[in-house]
């Protein structure tokens, strides 16, 4: 077991923790780097994949996992995202540039969207969002002379000083290169007065308004910053599917990344990473439990919803703190061998109560 | 639009916005209960519509003792979701209960495809075809049923949350669940009935909605339009909620004629994104603004 000696408050404000993060990271982005030098094409696709899923996962948990605010209409700023890119590139702007702009524009938008969505609260603030994604949806169908309409609208071919952007291999560094700055973004900007700000708001509004904190202006740059990653990964998105059309964004595709910071871990970078990994790779689980089961249940129809539900629920009832939660409980577990008690990591009963007059 | 045809909207409108009203009631019911937003009410809908189905034209069932028994079953499922999804998260975060619920409206949904099939079915029913005419407005007798069981479940309802014993510990377990349980009241219990009651409602909605729509596994998701209306009305307001729903299925009918299909079918969500934009807390806010 680490022990870690604070002999200033340098430490806790550092990036790494320890050395032992640095070198166990390091292994981690070598491995990565050197994938594509041993991995078939098609797993390098699904990386990539995940990657992606794991951009927007950076902004969906800024809004739910440390602000504490529920979006069920993230589809709608993907959807945004990979739209203004396709749209942008259509009209020739180079791949980087329209990249950025992109995720720019859909910050925008997720900004004046959240000045008046934001006084809302709780449940009332997860519907209207989901409502949004639905006018959003309707906007990508009906607006035909921008989006194409049902037929929807050919992602161009993206390239950068002179490499073709859309092969597997460089497709996969340009994910890798966005998820960790997108990462490194996001866990300086926690670091900061903002990100604890962010934080504050999540465990108590009335504590964060009397420390200072404007509610306002906190919501709003968690929405818009949220809104700009899952921009960021729409635009990329775009190109990994190639062809957009308004039913690759739909109530589902929102339902899963909430289902993938839930299940990942909410309140920690590491869930992100984990829900990605979980969210990318479940599909051709599911499609590999198929051949082991029995025929009777692997031809239903519709089964890889069901097994998407169940998991959740499994997850919400049995290990709340998803994924990252269980892996700490696990490392907790061994660190401390042979002392570890059971209720280390039991939350205390909380009852419920409003403010609700009638 | 002469007024012959306004009135005949109207009363489409009306018929189908009271089954929204009726979906809304069984969000309303669990959520004043519990403050759980319950994500799956559609699909326990659908679900009540299948069952139907089944009882009606499967088993021959005459049509009351078919709603009867569609009803029963649906709360008795209510009642089984609830002691095996519900209790365990007692306490737990209302964002977490909210997601569990949409997984759940997952499973129903792929439940009911896998053992009803995909295709659309409907249910024999003794008023469908009868109209009743009134000088040039044409009264179908299903939606005049609508109505009628709507109102019938209101007042139903209305009464139980005003005297009955149950009905107003119902009211404390959502307010303050410690003090509910200081006081002598079973919050399980509370919360069983609640969603055995908002089940069965369910059921009936579906039975209610069988002859004007067709059955098939996605058909709950007009729940999501019900759920509009509970929002709109406030989610802690009965009556919120049934007027917010009538109020959308209205609008959803004269915008269906008036406006552009896009418009109209993004209709429900843009009233109800003004109206939450203009009074955040619905029409009917039952909650205290918190003051910071």
């Amino acid at each position: 077991m680490r022990f870690l000696f604070r002999t200033s408050h340098t430490i806790d404000l550092a990036l790494f923790q320890h050395s032992g993060q640095v070198f166990w990271y390091g292994l981690l982005v070598i491995a990565l780097l050197t994938a594509p030098l041993v991995l078939d094409p098609f797993y390098l696709g699904e990386l990539a994949q995940v990657f992606i899923y794991a951009i927007a996962g950076v902004g969906l948990m800024l809004l739910v996992g440390y602000t504490g605010m529920v979006s069920l209409g993230h589809a709608a700023f993907l959807a945004i995202g990979a739209y203004a890119h396709a749209r942008f590139m259509t009209w020739g702007m180079p791949f980087l540039p329209s990249l950025l702009l992109a995720a720019l524009f859909t910050g925008f938008v997720s900004m004046l969207v959240g000045l008046p969505v934001l006084r809302m609260t709780g449940v009332y603030l997860a519907i209207a969002t989901l409502a949004l994604a639905e006018i959003v949806e309707q906007v990508l169908t009906h607006w035909t002379s921008m989006t194409g309409g049902f037929r929807g609208m050919r992602v161009p071919d993206a390239e950068m000083l002179g490499v073709a952007l859309d092969a597997p291999r460089p497709f996969f560094y340009v994910c890798f290169a966005v998820l960790v700055a997108s990462v490194f973004a996001a866990l300086n900007l926690l670091r900061s007065p903002t990100g604890r700000a962010f934080v504050a708001v999540r465990d108590s509004e009335t504590s964060a308004v009397s420390m200072g904190i404007s509610l306002v202006r906190t919501k709003t740059l968690a929405f818009t910053l949220s809104g700009m990653f899952t921009g960021l990964a729409g635009a990329l998105f775009a190109h990994r599917i190639g062809h957009l059309a308004p039913d690759a964004f739909t109530l589902l595709t929102s339902i899963q990344l909430l289902l993938m910071v839930v299940v990942g871990g909410l309140g920690s970078m590491h869930g992100v990473m984990f829900g990605a990994i979980f969210i990318g790779l479940l599909p051709q689980g599911i499609a590999l439990a198929r051949d082991v089961l029995p025929q009777g249940v692997a031809n239903l129809p519709g089964i890889e919803p069901a097994v998407f539900g169940a998991i959740l629920i499994a997850f919400l009832i049995l290990e709340p703190d998803g994924i990252y939660g269980r892996w700490l409980k696990i490392r907790r577990y061994f660190e401390e061998f042979p002392l570890y008690r059971k209720d280390t990591f039991k939350r205390q009963q909380r009852f419920l109560s409003t403010e609700r007059l009638r | 639009m002469d007024g012959a045809q306004f009135l005949q909207v109207l009363i489409i409108g009306l018929s189908q916005g009271c089954v929204y009203g009726l979906i809304a009631l069984g969000f309303v019911l669990i959520y004043k209960a519990t403050e759980v937003v319950n994500f799956a009410q559609g699909d326990l809908m659908m679900i009540g519509m299948f069952i139907a189905f089944t009882f009606l034209n499967v088993l021959g069932m005459p049509y009351w003792l078919g709603l009867m028994c569609t009803c029963a079953s649906m709360a008795l499922i209510g009642a089984l979701l609830e002691r095996a999804l519900i209790r365990p998260m007692i306490g737990e975060p209302t964002f977490a209960v909210l997601m569990l619920t949409v997984g759940l409206g997952f499973i129903l949904r792929s439940f009911a495809g896998s053992v009803w099939g995909a295709d659309p079915k409907s249910i024999h029913n003794p008023f469908s075809g009868e109209v009743l005419r009134l000088g040039e407005v044409f009264l179908g007798f299903e939606n005049i049923a609508v109505m009628v069981g709507t109102a019938l479940v209101c007042i139903a309802l209305g009464l139980y949350f005003r005297y009955a014993r149950i009905g107003v510990s119902m009211q404390a377990a959502s307010q303050n669940q410690l003090a509910a349980v200081l006081v002598g009241i079973s919050v399980n219990r509370v919360t069983l009935l609640a969603w055995a009651l908002s089940a069965g409602i369910a059921g009936f909605a579906g039975v209610m909605l069988a002859p004007v729509s067709l059955i098939d596994p996605q058909v709950g998701f007009i729940g999501i339009k019900a759920f509009a209306a509970a929002i709109i009305g406030g989610l802690g307001s009965l009556p919120g909620a049934l007027i917010a729903g009538i109020a959308i299925g209205v609008i959803e009918q004269f915008a269906q004629i008036t406006l552009p299909t896009s418009l109209a079918t993004a209709s429900p969500y843009l009233v109800m994104l003004i109206i939450l934009i203009v009074r955040p807390g619905g029409l009917f806010a039952s909650v205290q603004r918190k003051r910071v």
